[in-house]
């Protein structure tokens, strides 16, 4: 369809959906005016239920965590889906000259301060990533924030050196097993919560004191896990997409 | 609906209309970046810290790489379809 | 003026879906398709928030104070990261996309007429 089609379709069905749109949130409360009691009860009750001090995380991690598990599949098939595609794409291109492609490639034309800077990013950024993940439960984090910052330390690798060493600190194999041990952990911790609890993802470790390290039972464990396969998931994606046009891009002339 | 939350909603809209409106792919994405730190902005006002990390770590570090790593990769293609051509 | 995230959060659906629809280059539609995303999560920030309360972090905070609603914080949490590799795989499509029919304009994609 051209686009002159789809403009003059979208303006003659553009202005009736946003009047509908429109009408339909008004009929939301008014902002600021919340009256929805399960958010209301968690937020009273949930310290003293799980002795965690992050109830966003705690929902996340326990009381919802079933939705959760839903939402790391989802990451974990589109991850398989972008594997799947670049991987056919890469197979069924024959112009890869394997040779040349062992060569280590400086990441193009960065300047000295930026792979300096790179440099020193590395530990900050893994510090970090694993500060965040594994104090979820207590402050604002947890798997996923964390498992992304997690994932921005090798990166910062690929800035600061070579290609290669990327390839060498995190070859693919590694990464698949990371993100999948962290699908699977996250599951089979759920599937303890059914063993030991009697629910699935009942929280059947001891719940300690909140605000300590150790505490709020397996919301650290099931953050971790989501982590590790979040880590795993993102640095996945790039390197797919980043190995396709490093390794291509051999044949032009530096 | 205090002033700040006001001012952080009309940034975001102004962002987000500005992404749209980008000719260019390449620019988009830096637009991109900065529609995310807005928005950060945005549900930090909202007294939500859990989701403003989130979203600036995603819309810093996690967006931007995939965007320009794809770009990347188009251009090789246009590259090579060239190469092919002129052989 | 207590209407302003939802009109905020409809404006930016309907120019997301502009940008979707009007696009000449596939890789512009992905990045109009994440405005209207983030359109999504104002709406459900906009319904969780509670005039006058805090994040809901207990940590620091006396108990028994107001706090917004922590469950739609959790839907948008989720979403926001699992959205990026959503967008992954359509970037990894439009990636295929060009490199069966050489061009990045969705009026040349002709594989139902082949």
């Amino acid at each position: 369809m051209s686009r002159r089609a789809r403009l003059a379709l979208f303006a003659l069905g553009g202005p009736g959906f946003a009047v509908v749109l429109v009408i339909g949130l008004h009929g939301l409360p008014a902002f600021g005016d919340y009256h929805g009691i399960y958010g209301l009860l968690l937020d009273r009750i949930e310290p003293h239920l799980r002795h965690a001090t992050d109830i966003v995380t705690a929902l996340n991690f326990d009381i919802r965590a079933f939705d959760t598990l839903g939402e790391e599949f989802i990451l974990f098939a589109s991850v398989a889906g972008v594997a799947v595609l670049l991987r056919r794409l890469r197979a069924i291109d024959e112009h890869v000259d394997r040779s040349r492609s062992s060569q280590a490639h400086r990441f193009a034309q960065a300047s000295s301060a930026v792979r300096m800077t790179s440099l020193w990013l590395i530990p900050l950024l893994v510090a970090l990533g694993g500060y965040t993940v594994i104090h979820g439960a207590l402050t604002p984090g947890g798997g996923f924030q964390g498992g992304v910052i997690l994932a921005a330390g090798p990166l910062a690798v690929l800035i600061a050196g070579r290609y290669l060493i990327l390839k060498r600190l995190a070859p693919e194999w590694m990464l698949e097993a990371a993100e999948s041990a962290g699908a699977a952990a996250y599951t089979l911790i759920g599937l303890g919560g059914l063993i030991f609890g009697s629910i699935f993802f009942e929280n059947f470790l001891p719940l300690g004191t909140p605000g300590q390290l150790l505490s709020a039972g397996m919301i650290p464990l099931n953050s971790v896990a989501v982590g590790l396969e979040v880590t795993g998931g993102f640095l996945l994606v790039w390197t797919e997409f980043l190995d396709q046009a490093l390794i291509i891009g051999q044949a032009e002339p530096e | 609906m205090s002033p700040l939350q006001a001012t952080a909603l009309v940034v975001v809209v102004v962002a987000g209309t500005a992404v749209v409106l980008t000719p260019e792919a390449l620019r988009q994405t830096m637009v991109l970046g900065i529609f995310g730190l807005a928005l950060t902005i945005l549900f930090f006002t909202f007294q939500a810290p859990d989701v403003a990390l989130s979203e600036i770590v995603v819309s810093g570090v996690g967006m931007p790489v995939i965007i320009l790593a794809a770009l990347r990769k188009i251009r090789v293609q246009d590259r090579e379809r060239e190469q092919d051509r002129e052989e | 003026m207590s209407f302003l995230p939802y009109a905020a959060a409809a404006w930016l659906f309907l120019i997301g879906l502009y940008g979707v629809v009007s696009s000449t280059n596939l890789v512009r539609t992905v990045l109009s398709l994440t405005i209207v995303q983030s359109s999504t999560y104002l709406v459900l920030l906009g319904i969780g928030y509670r005039a006058g309360a805090k994040a809901p972090i207990v940590a620091d905070i006396p108990p028994g104070s107001r706090l917004v609603d922590p469950v739609v914080q959790v839907l948008v949490l989720t979403d926001v990261v699992i959205e990026a590799t959503v967008t992954a795989l359509l970037l990894a499509l439009v990636v295929q996309a060009h490199k069966r029919f050489g061009s990045l304009d969705p009026a040349e994609l002709r594989i139902l007429r082949d």
